[in-house]
């Protein structure tokens, strides 16, 4: 969108949004009877920001060329972006019932070719930064004032991938792009900082020539001034915005679950999942 | 286990390793200098979308003339050849055509899933070009990639080519510019050989062609093997033995056509000849559309072992490996 959202007049909040994508969410878990749910209840509000806030595109036209690009590294947050997709009117809403069914456009890990704004096929865990990095040095050549937004999850952080885009952008300066890196503190094995410690992750990304801001992934007003300071920042570096996410976010019995990489839900508790979200939105 | 090698026989003469790099050239072969960083600052000249990628080996791929021509559409990606696929994607989705080049090794067996995941599933439009293909080093199997056709044949959306000669990959850019997906070029870098000039030959991608007709014996060939085969040809007439050479430079898409109506000739005996590992080549490719297709004249390969291969002199482990010249024309005579 040309002009962020949420100066509109009558526009819904950046609140009522983070509520509609959670609750996207939901119901595509309840269609397929699973999904990495927590994850993206844990990355809403950060999608609710880069979405209706943060980011320019034209809801009509995907592909539109200067539109600023974002990419999903962690594939397996797919469920959260259909459902911000969704919300900003990229993939029409009734899709949402396909969620994981044969011949669907959304399929349970992000791919490029089946979904109109997906920039990229995730799966593979560490493939997002470089990517990144080629597109923010075509959108240089080309001129453009596009920027490319990467999510990608604090797991990622292991592959030595991730570090050679990061090496590479910082020497490169590439200030046309922004990481989020979603920090749950939980990958497939356990907690990621007793998987492999990643901190201080904020010392490193600077020491790597990046202009970083750690932030409470699930306050919006924090979230939204991080993406504009990350925006507006003066200097010529690449920019890191570190997102701590409480997984499970906006459902209480699902954020006290112990946590895992892949929460189990039971068939019955989606409904109860919805009927929370709400509750807590009225409260 | 693996066991260590005993010392060697004193005093024995023999040849030294030359280097990393070793020449495929022989003495006073006819060659081109850097024949693919050439072609490509002529590609690049029309065409602005064309950029230039690699891994730190620049000087090693030849993609130093290029960058030297167009300095600032040449990218050092550093030693990170993951990053240099995924950042080649990247360019690609903004409408570039990267060239993005390494040793095969390094591009078929360390960054196999960023090509497989960010360029050959999303189809982007990169030309992925390698040095040192199959046994062209005497390194070790560090620099030895006996298996990178079988592993990029493997891979959907993949073209896969391998050319003779400094003659044929001056086509070769031009045309693998002008086929919108990605492709995995075997490169010969440095003086590389010129062999085709001399048959009349034109490339064309997806294409096999007969360089040499023969009634005896028909060798079907990619790459430097081409030019084994073609130099067999002459140590075999001198026994009266006629030989075929098919060249197939493009594995993959495989000119099926062709390579059944050669192979369907009737007496001849049919020997493919790949500098690459038994397994999951150009031998094996030809073998099943053999049988597919019905068609069954008698069967050899000639190609690297399924094993890790010696270190030492280049001369001395095509002699070993049998895709010398002479290995060739021996094991053709032998089977015939």
């Amino acid at each position: 969108m040309e002009t962020p959202t949420n100066t509109l007049i009558n526009a819904p909040k950046l609140a009522d949004r983070a509520y509609n994508i959670r609750r996207n969410a939901l119901r595509m878990g309840k269609v397929q009877g699973q999904g990495y749910i927590a994850q993206a209840l844990d990355i809403s509000d950060v999608l609710a920001v880069a979405y209706f806030h943060a980011m320019r595109y034209r809801p009509e036209d995907p592909s539109w060329d200067r539109r600023d690009r974002f990419l999903l590294s962690n594939g397996h947050y797919a469920i959260a972006l259909y459902a911000a997709l969704i919300e900003a009117g990229i993939v029409p809403e009734e899709e949402l019932e396909t969620y994981g069914s044969d011949e669907s456009r959304l399929p349970m890990s992000g791919m490029a070719s089946y979904t109109p704004g997906m920039e990229m096929s995730g799966g593979s865990l560490g493939l997002g930064l470089s990517i990144a990095v080629g597109m923010s040095l075509g959108l240089k050549c080309k001129r453009s004032e596009a920027r490319v937004y990467t999510l990608f999850s604090d797991g990622e952080l292991d592959e030595g991938s991730v570090w050679e885009a990061i090496q590479w952008a910082g020497h490169y300066k590439l200030d046309n792009l922004i990481g989020i890196v979603d920090v749950n503190n939980q990958q497939a094995d356990g907690p990621s900082t007793q998987v492999m410690t990643f901190e201080p992750l904020v010392e490193k990304l600077k020491a790597f020539g990046w202009f970083v801001q750690r932030v409470d992934g699930n306050d919006l007003d924090a979230v939204v001034a991080a993406f504009d300071t990350a925006k507006s920042h003066p200097e010529p570096k690449p920019r890191m915005i570190v997102a701590d996410t409480l997984m499970g976010k906006g459902v209480p019995f699902l954020e006290q679950r112990e946590k895992s990489h892949f929460i189990r839900v039971e068939q019955h508790e989606w409904q109860l999942a919805l009927a929370a979200l709400e509750a807590g939105r009225q409260a | 286990m693996r066991t260590i090698r005993s010392a060697p026989q004193p005093g024995k003469p023999r040849l030294t390793t030359s280097a990393m790099i070793a020449s495929i050239a022989t003495e006073g072969q006819k060659t081109k200098p850097a024949p693919f960083g050439h072609a490509l600052v002529e590609l690049a000249r029309s065409r602005p979308e064309v950029v230039g990628m690699t891994a730190d080996l620049g000087k090693y791929t030849d993609l130093h003339i290029f960058a030297k021509e167009f300095p600032d559409r040449y990218y050092q990606m550093g030693m990170a050849e993951q990053l240099l696929f995924g950042a080649a994607s990247g360019l690609a989705a903004e409408g570039f055509m990267p060239f993005a080049t390494t040793y095969a090794v390094f591009a078929s067996r360390r960054a196999y899933d960023f090509i497989h995941q960010t360029i050959a599933e999303e189809d982007r439009n990169v030309k992925i070009v390698c040095a040192l293909p199959g046994l062209t080093s005497g390194y070790g199997p560090s620099h030895q990639a006996a298996e990178d056709v079988a592993l990029f044949r493997a891979m959907p959306n993949m073209t896969v080519i391998d050319p003779c000669d400094g003659h044929e990959i001056e086509q070769m850019v031009p045309a693998i510019a002008a086929h919108r997906g990605p492709v995995y070029m075997r490169l010969l870098r440095g003086q590389v050989p010129v062999v085709l000039d001399e048959y009349d030959y034109k490339f064309e991608l997806g294409k096999a062609k007969l360089i040499r007709d023969g009634e005896d014996a028909l060798v079907i060939s990619s790459g430097i093997m081409t030019m084994r085969a073609l130099e067999a040809t002459q140590t075999l007439m001198r026994d009266n033995v006629d030989t075929a050479v098919l060249h197939v430079p493009t594995i993959k898409p495989l000119d099926t056509e062709t390579i059944l109506r050669e192979a369907g000739k009737p007496g001849r005996l049919v020997v493919v000849a790949e500098n690459h590992t038994a397994i999951g080549g150009l031998g094996e490719a030809v073998a099943a559309l053999l049988m597919r297709s019905g068609v069954h004249p008698r069967f050899r390969q000639i190609a690297l072992p399924d094993e890790f291969l010696d270190a030492g002199a280049l001369p001395t482990l095509h002699d070993r490996y049998g895709i010398s010249t002479a290995e060739v024309a021996r094991q053709i005579k032998q089977w015939l």
